[in-house]
């Protein structure tokens, strides 16, 4: 983890690992933890958790692996997380609820009931997702302070 | 109902040594499945659960979640217990299913959740 503080505000860095299902959730938890250390409304702490978390667990899950990058300004937060792919073909399919291509053991694990994407975009201000089929996938999120 | 009625009324066993016996708790959701757990509960509730990985507590943690039961007799391993023993998560175990021990908190009051924002 790589933690820069800049006049203009807190820059947070955590690499995410592919399939790494023990540590999965260890960016969120940290970045949980910031939030709460500088003072944050709970019930943002806790929407922000919420789709931290699945973003994390998608680039665990589903992805080549790759980063999370969390910027804190006065007034937002902005959280993007980015793989090395494999992409996604059809964006607006993923964003169905209860679309999922996850493997048996990701659903033996209780994750791939394809709610993830859809729990983001309704917990966050705003939500932007970019894929490459092939590529990757990048979601950034920004919550209001 | 506090974690302390939860416990004699499964006839469940604490994992570790909290002080959340006096703790309450406005409903439960029980299920396998973390991410309908990440979708649905808006509240502060009880979790009740057959799956024991780490990302149950994790899970947890994200949505303040300070009590855990772990239905059908399962016993995470230790160092699940030990993750949320460091968050202050409360876990009970008890050997009834999650139907049963659902019910058994149901009829004695304990509602469950509505769903929130994602129906
Ligand atoms: N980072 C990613 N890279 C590649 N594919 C992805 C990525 N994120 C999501 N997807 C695709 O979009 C689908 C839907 O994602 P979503 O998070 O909604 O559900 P899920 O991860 O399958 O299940 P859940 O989130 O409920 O555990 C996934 O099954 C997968 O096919
Ligand atoms: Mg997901």
């Amino acid at each position: 983890m790589d933690e820069k503080e800049k006049n203009t505000g807190i820059k947070l860095e955590y690499e995410i690992i592919k399939d790494d299902f023990s540590r999965a959730g260890e960016a969120s938890s940290n970045i949980k933890r910031v939030l709460r250390q500088l003072g944050i409304d709970s019930s943002v702490i806790r929407k922000t958790a919420i789709a931290t978390y699945e973003a994390e667990i998608n680039v665990v899950i589903h992805s080549e692996g790759g980063k999370m990058v969390v910027n804190i300004e006065p007034d937002k937060i902005e959280i993007t997380a980015k793989d090395n792919g494999p992409g996604i073909k059809d964006i607006d399919q993923a964003m169905q609820k209860g679309f999922s291509t996850a493997s048996q053991k990701v659903r033996e694990l209780g994750f791939g009931a394809g709610m993830g994407l859809p729990n983001m975009k309704r917990s966050c201000d705003e939500f932007y997702i970019e894929s490459e089929f092939g590529k990757g996938t990048t979601v950034k999120m920004i919550f209001k302070l | 109902m506090v974690i302390g009625d939860i416990r004699e009324l499964l006839d469940a066993e604490c994992l570790w040594d909290h002080d959340h016996l006096n703790t309450k708790v406005d409903g439960a959701f029980g299920c396998d499945l973390m991410s309908d757990c990440l979708a649905f509960v808006d509240e502060r509730i009880v979790l009740l659960t057959g799956l024991t990985n780490p990302q149950v507590i994790r899970t947890a943690e994200m949505l303040d979640i300070n009590a855990i039961v772990f239905v059908r007799g399962k016993i995470p391993p230790q160092e699940v217990i030990d993750m949320a023993k460091d968050m202050g998560i409360a876990l009970l175990a008890t050997k009834h299913t999650l139907y049963t021990s659902c019910g058994i908190l149901y009829s004695n009051g304990l509602k469950g959740i509505s769903i929130g924002g994602m129906e």
